[in-house]
């Protein structure tokens, strides 16, 4: 039988510098909810079990089906997104935490920025001649096109970054582990034939540090991963490159 | 003059397009957008994009798919900027190709296409079943480029919230409002692009994202912009029904062979391939959202007496569809567990696409000068019902036309110097959200907002009755004036979520009213606006582009004729292929 209501532990935090604090609250248990049904469902009316009326929690969310990434957090201690987090599936209460590797904004929402930061530094782009019709793209064979195909699905929501050992909260900017992710971008980006072509300028910035021998292989990140993308194939494969590149930069080719 | 800057509002498909066809001409964007952009709605466009390229050798051409756009759409669509689009479609995916987009292959490395709803062609490129996130990737990654060479300075979780307008009537520039900080800036720009989205949210639950409230286009239509066909509301035939959206299963499903049934006598019964012979389960989405209704609500067939029918592909190759809808499978496995490579996966109809939005000009421009929109929050492509698959080509080639079309006309019309007109609407802006910040009534946001999409979906989606029609303008001034006894359960001066919201709210409500006006008064069928009462296309009297103006009574509607001039509008029927029809 089902049970009469959802109960929700909600850690909030009112800013990045605040200190956190915990609200319980409980809505009446409907079939088919996921933590974010029920998050809205409490905004509606944002009451405590205690009878204690408080801001509506804040949280991240956009699409609604784990495609944009943003509604990823820490449910009952998994770092996940809260859409697909059916209510039915969960140990009650429901707990429900912001990422641990990445500022607070308010409540569960964090600033992500940094994922973004490290696709930049390590050139994940096609550097292409212009956008006016140049002709067809280069082929590709159906093989390639499924591992890119894989890669290309991360929804960079930060979840093998939450989970791995070399990733801190305060790294410092320019110098921190840019992430699996990062990594797997890099080879998506190495294995398109125009792509290819400058994948040598991907290979240095990862041989930096912050890049690929920042990683301890705990393989955390592929586990985490909600879009099963062949992470520790990526960084064996960068790490095939840049070993590959370092000798020959050492013999001078 | 000095250097002129632009501004981009929206970071999905025709926000980056926009952004990178400005960027590449050397000039400056801001570009503002209310989530990073790469998590924008446009990640959730699922089955493909089309373009007429004739790969599989069966005599597909531009032409042909603009015939098909046209008659999909009903004739409400201008013929010659369709005609461009279609146009422009193989040189569009050939560039998303070269920008790294993982496109299906066939055996030989080309592109793959397949088919889609309103076609008889193989004549849409997919990235598995996953297309929208994959183009967004490669236009946010070509964006982030022109980011590091310092041509793009993004402003990320700022909203909207109103134009700059100068005296003459001229778009100056944006107000938006840090999402953090809770403080609204004046930007100045010497051209500003709208490329918001859709307004979903109105719907309360559809397909759409959280973001898509139409806030900004309903801001836009309060200044002064003209909203058009606000009333065609597109009704996805096959999405999931949840307690917070609808989850969309894409066309795609059918274009790969999925069947559309409901147990009929102890058997399935194929309803769309019964009563459509030539398209089958691939008729356009309003014809099979009616289709749908009709087996559910006149003929009782729904699954168990459920308002659901069935979507099948247990039928077909595993393999297959591992490879090119897998992405779509998995969310209908996530949110429903069942294995639809197994089970039959049960759906419903879910409001889905505005064809509607603001009124443009074949430059993107709307009658506010120096304002442009392109995206879903243009009018521009669908007439009154788009097909499926070109969505993600009306954006991106928006965008082509928008970007240029804004440096063109600040090379005509100058970048006005600054001269106080930003700081003061700013200043306005900002005591509004005060305002807001201090309202301490006993209604809450979400709730009203919750109110707006029950009877929005009730009574202005598939069918359209003029009694419900008026009863829903009535509970929107009602929920209007409601609005202004909102309590607010958060007074934090950090990362409010309510106080955005609330405000957005009132611009929901005034958009619904156009929405919902534009439909009680078009007393006729077309496309996606089905009124049993007037069950037939009137072109002598309806062939007209609905044009909503504001005024503080309400929306006043005008309306002014279709450029019907290449293609002669004729009945619209998909139980026989389409030289059939025209014989007919």
């Amino acid at each position: 039988m089902p049970p009469e209501y959802i109960e929700l532990r909600v850690k909030r935090q009112d800013g990045p510098e605040a200190a956190p604090y915990w609200h319980a609250f409980r809505v009446p248990w409907k079939p088919q909810h996921n933590v974010l049904s029920v998050l809205m469902e409490i905004r509606t009316n944002p009451v405590t079990t205690t009878g204690e009326r408080v801001p509506a929690p804040v949280w991240d969310a956009s699409c609604l089906e784990e495609v944009c990434g943003a509604c990823t957090m820490l449910v009952n201690g998994h770092v996940r997104q809260a859409c697909t987090a059916l209510v039915d599936q969960l140990e009650q209460p429901i707990v429900l935490e912001p990422m641990r590797k990445f500022p607070v904004v308010r409540d569960l929402f964090v600033d992500r920025t940094r994922i973004f930061e490290s696709f930049k530094k390590v050139h994940a782009w096609i550097p292409v001649d212009g956008t006016y019709d140049l002709g067809p793209g280069p082929r590709m064979s159906p093989e390639e096109q499924e591992l890119r195909y894989a890669l290309d699905r991360c929804i960079a929501c930060g979840c093998c970054m939450d989970v791995c050992p070399q990733f801190h909260l305060d790294d410092p900017p320019d110098s921190g582990f840019v992430g699996a992710a990062t990594i797997g971008q890099a080879l998506l980006m190495n294995l398109h034939p125009t792509g290819r072509m400058n994948a040598d300028e991907r290979l240095d910035l990862l041989m930096r540090p912050g890049g690929i021998q920042d990683c301890g292989n705990a393989q955390n990140c592929v586990e985490a991963c909600p879009k099963g993308i062949p992470l520790t194939h990526a960084i064996a494969e960068i790490g095939r490159q840049t070993t590959v590149k370092w000798v020959k930069d050492l013999l001078g080719r | 003059m000095a250097e002129p800057r632009f501004i981009v509002v929206g970071g999905g498909l025709a926000g980056l397009m926009t952004t990178i066809k400005i960027a590449e001409a050397g000039h400056q964007v801001d570009l503002f957008s209310i989530v990073p952009v790469r998590r924008s709605h446009s990640v959730c466009a699922q089955g493909g994009i089309n373009a007429a390229v004739n790969w599989k050798g069966e005599g597909d051409s531009p032409w042909k798919h603009f015939d098909d756009t046209i008659y999909g759409g009903d004739f409400l669509a201008n013929q010659p900027p369709v005609k461009a689009m279609c146009e422009a479609g193989p040189g569009i995916i050939f560039l998303l190709d070269r920008m790294g987009v993982t496109f299906n292959r066939t055996a030989e490395g080309l592109l793959d296409f397949r088919r889609f709803g309103g076609t008889l062609f193989h004549r849409t490129a997919f990235a598995g079943a996953t297309t929208g996130q994959q183009l967004m990737y490669a236009l946010d990654e070509q964006v982030r480029r022109y980011e590091a060479a310092g041509l793009v300075t993004k402003y990320e979780r700022w909203d909207f919230c109103s134009l700059v307008l100068d005296e003459t009537g001229r778009c100056r520039g944006i107000t938006a409002l840090d999402l953090e900080r809770m403080e609204v800036r004046g930007f100045p720009a010497a051209a500003v692009m709208l490329a918001t989205g859709g307004p979903g949210i109105i719907f309360g639950k559809s397909t759409n994202s959280q973001v898509n409230t139409g806030s900004a286009a309903a801001a836009a239509y309060q200044q002064g912009a003209y909203y058009a066909n606000g009333e065609f509301i597109q009704v996805h035939p096959t999405a999931i029904p949840g307690n917070d959206k609808l989850r969309l299963i894409s066309e795609s499903i059918r274009g790969e062979g999925g069947r559309v049934w409901v147990p009929r006598d102890g058997k399935p019964w194929y309803f769309l391939e019964e009563w459509y012979p030539a398209y089958g389960n691939l008729v356009p989405r309003d014809i099979a959202t009616r289709a749908i209704f009709k087996v559910v609500y006149e003929l009782g067939l729904g699954i168990d007496g459920q308002p659901m029918v069935y979507l099948d592909v247990s039928h077909l190759d595993p393999v297959m569809l591992q490879k090119k809808v897998e992405g779509v499978l998995e969310i209908y496995e996530k949110f429903m567990g069942d294995d639809p490579k197994k089970v039959p996966m049960k759906i419903f109809p879910g409001m889905h696409y505005s064809m509607g939005g603001l009124w443009v000009d074949y430059d993107q421009m709307t009658n506010v000068p120096g304002l442009f929109a392109a995206g879903e929050v243009d009018y521009q492509y669908h007439g009154a019902n788009r097909l499926g698959a070109n969505s993600l080509l009306s954006c991106l080639y928006g965008g082509q036309i928008g970007g240029p079309a804004m440096v063109s006309f600040v090379k005509g019309h100058g970048a006005p110097e600054a001269d106080g007109v930003c700081e003061r609407e700013a200043k306005r802006q900002g005591e509004l959200y005060a305002r807001i910040m201090r309202m301490d009534g006993p209604e809450n946001a979400w709730a009203l907002a919750r109110e707006m999409g029950e009877w929005m979906t009730a009574n202005v989606t598939v069918v359209r009755d003029n009694k419900k029609l008026a009863d829903t303008d009535r509970k929107l001034v009602e929920l209007k004036d409601r609005w202004g006894r909102i309590g607010l359960s958060d007074r934090g001066r950090w990362a409010n979520q309510e106080v955005s919201f609330t405000k957005q709210l009132w611009n929901m409500l005034e958009l619904a009213r156009v929405i919902t006006l534009g439909a009680l008064r078009r007393d006729e069928s077309r496309g996606a606006h089905y009124k049993p009462a007037f069950p037939h296309r009137d072109d002598a009297s309806w062939l007209r582009t609905t044009k909503a103006r504001w005024t503080s009574d309400g929306p006043e509607f005008s309306y002014e004729p279709v450029d019907v001039s290449l293609i002669p509008p004729r009945p619209r029927k998909y139980d026989v292929a389409p030289e059939a029809a025209k014989k007919s």
